[in-house]
């Protein structure tokens, strides 16, 4: 058996699907429920037997169309340190307010793309979050929580 | 029915509606542009702004993103030779050698034609089947619901996955099981939640859509290198020409245009196959029936060959409403986010859809006209104007993108957990999208997870527990046969293909 990363992301899923299983065995049913045709846990039951099927397929069945990625032409630092800013974004977004982080989480994610001209960076992060909080709050009525604005009096 | 058009007519043309279609179309221009970028990732940034407004007005802009996106994609095909979504590859065949030979505003003039005549055509056999069609759906029982259910996922996974049934069918399990975290709807009794309350109502809608594609077709543009913008910027070089169509070729388009419409159309309404399939088949019927002469200019600049395509992946887009608005079962991946966002508002689609919320049912039928209007009045004199906007660099467009994306889980619930689980679930789709594990086939199956429970529930207690129900009735029995005539076909398929 040619093991590849399809392979290997196929044995994940088997595992996964063998753990989701055994979850759905211990999922607490009322006692009256217990014998009944269909409680709460017959269908994540066959769902993990279903899983494990195909992905026991998978896993066992020739795989004629081998994917190759090449991992060295992949650009994983730009990726990883935009989902670190992603992450940070949604760690503050709550403490601090919408505006203010939305706009540095734009601000700083246009910089490490490689954008170096500020003012439009500046444009596209700060004014554009305003202009679209207005949409949102103003205009189409949708609640945004931000407790930066408050504090400043600009937002009630 | 001369009252539902009223009703339709009504409220799609009162302003708010008229204008909502015109956003939705041109944002949908601009993203269906986007090689990469498809209509569910289009829809998907758009659900947060609905929110605003009544499910009738969301609806239609979400139909209007939808038309939009799959006409944008035809502007790069011929443009670009760079597909925005898979249904406008078969008009990359002829209307990219078309701009080659100077004639591009020519090849956008039929394009945008042949759209607006699919698209209207389409939307009148809807008019007609879809009432019908949801009379039909009345007699449907929880069998033949759980039925249709397993055939949908099972078409979409055969039809979206390229040759690769396998992994399909992995994500539609993994959509279920996503859809299965959370409080069991009938008993109240907490599953796979570990204790976390954030999961208690599960995992929402938005967030899963929002971060399988919005979000992870940012990431993946990021760590592939991917310049989606960058073809773009050569376009306000190109020399257009005129967008006049002659006489002659008007005469070929009389022609295609009927025959690629309904073809579109049928392959729309059937599940799992959409814009892509229905596209392909009229390129290729178009080229059998056309004359030997016609027949040597495919592939060179055909007049034919660019208009079937383009009438056909309109008429699907129409088409996939129908088992969407009468069964209440999307037949795409883009239905199924339209489906999850009306759930959303609260609205049960369905065969009773045309009679407990007529406004919705119609309203949407009547602004397909509408927005075939608007996006034919919009595209032929604008499109070189919107092609320049697409010249924004990936440095500023993958921020944006991402931006709406966790807004949109931000307005929703104010809370960290959702914003974490949406990236993480978005790095998972990242590295399985490398891997060529289609996305689409997860959002259905995670739209139908509890629905398909709800039918399988329902069947198994009225049956006492017997899987007798699966051949008790015809209906079902039918469906089942299709699905399992599917099924073997692929495995056919792939057998040859490995043979060969």
């Amino acid at each position: 058996m040619n093991i590849n990363t399809t392979k290997i992301i196929s044995l994940l899923f088997f595992i996964f699907s063998a753990f989701y299983l055994y979850t759905a065995y211990q999922i607490q049913v009322f006692a009256f429920d217990e014998n009944a045709p269909f409680n709460a846990r017959t269908f994540p039951i066959y769902l993990g037997y279903t899983g494990l099927f195909f992905s026991g397929l998978k896993l066992i069945l020739p795989d004629p169309d081998t994917i190759k990625v090449e991992h060295r032409n992949l650009e994983y630092k730009k990726t990883g340190i935009l989902i670190l800013i992603a992450i940070i974004y949604g760690a503050t977004i709550l403490k601090i307010g919408y505006f203010l982080t939305t706009s540095l989480f734009l601000f700083t994610s246009y910089y490490f793309l490689g954008e170096r001209r500020l003012f439009l960076m500046f444009l596209l992060s700060f004014p554009f979050v305003a202009a679209f909080m207005y949409l949102l709050h103003g205009v189409l009525d949708i609640y945004l929580r931000d407790p930066f604005l408050k504090y400043i009096g600009v937002m009630g | 029915m001369i009252e539902g058009i009223l009703i339709g007519l009504t409220t799609a043309l009162t302003f708010q509606n008229i204008f909502m279609v015109m956003i939705g179309c041109f944002f949908g221009t601009i993203i269906g542009m986007l090689p990469g970028l498809g209509p569910m990732t289009a829809i998907a940034l758009m659900i947060p702004i609905t929110y605003g407004f009544d499910p009738a007005t969301g609806l239609i802009l979400m139909a209007g993103v939808y038309y939009g996106a799959v006409f944008g994609g035809s502007t790069s095909s011929i443009l670009l030779n760079a597909p925005g979504v898979p249904g406008t590859v078969a008009t990359s065949f002829d209307g990219y050698p078309m701009a080659q030979q100077g004639k591009a505003g020519k090849a956008l003039a039929i394009a945008a034609w042949s759209s607006f005549a699919g698209g209207t055509l389409s939307a009148i056999y809807l008019l007609f089947m879809a009432p019908s069609l949801s009379k039909v759906s009345l007699s449907f029982r929880s069998p033949d619901y759980f039925a249709l259910m397993i055939l949908g996922l099972t078409a979409i996974a055969a039809f979206s996955s390229k040759g690769q049934f396998l992994k399909a069918m992995m994500m539609v399990v993994l959509g279920l099981m996503l859809a299965s975290v959370g409080q069991d709807s009938l008993s109240d009794i907490t599953r796979f939640t570990f204790d976390n309350m954030n999961l208690t109502d599960g995992i929402s809608f938005v967030l899963v859509v929002m971060a399988t594609f919005a979000m992870s077709e940012a990431l993946t543009i990021i760590l592939k290198r991917n310049d989606p913008t960058a073809a773009a910027k050569q376009v306000s070089l190109t020399e257009l020409g005129s967008i006049k169509i002659n006489k002659e070729e008007r005469g070929k388009m009389y022609k295609t245009i009927p025959r690629s419409s309904v073809i579109g159309f049928l392959i729309g309404v059937l599940p799992g196959a959409g814009a892509t399939i229905a596209s392909f088949l009229a390129y290729g019927m178009e080229r059998n029936l056309v004359k030997d002469e016609e027949k040597e200019k495919f592939g060179k600049g055909s007049v034919n060959g660019l208009s079937a395509p383009e009438t056909a992946n309109n008429a699907a887009c129409s088409g996939s409403f129908v088992p969407m608005l009468t069964l209440g079962i999307p037949g795409s991946g883009t239905t199924a986010v339209m489906l999850g966002a009306l759930l959303g508002f609260g609205i049960q689609p369905g065969p009773r859809l045309y009679m407990t919320n007529p406004e919705i049912f119609w309203a949407v039928i009547m602004s397909m006209y509408i927005g075939m209007v608007i996006l034919l009045i919009l595209n032929l004199p604008l499109i070189p104007y919107i092609a320049r906007i697409l010249a924004v660099p990936k440095n500023y467009l993958i921020p944006l993108i991402l931006f709406f994306s966790i807004t949109g889980i931000y307005v929703m619930s104010f809370n960290n957990f959702d914003i974490y689980l949406m990236i993480g679930i978005a790095v998972v789709a990242t590295f399985l999208r490398l891997y060529d594990f289609p996305m689409p086939p997860l959002i259905l199956a995670f739209v139908l997870g509890g629905l398909m429970e709800e039918n399988l529930r329902r069947s198994l207690l009225l049956s006492n527990g017997s899987w007798e129900f699966l051949w008790n009735r015809t209906l079902t029995v039918c469906i089942f046969a299709t699905t399992i005539l599917i099924v073997l076909w692929h495995i056919y398929k792939t057998l040859t293909k490995n043979k060969s």
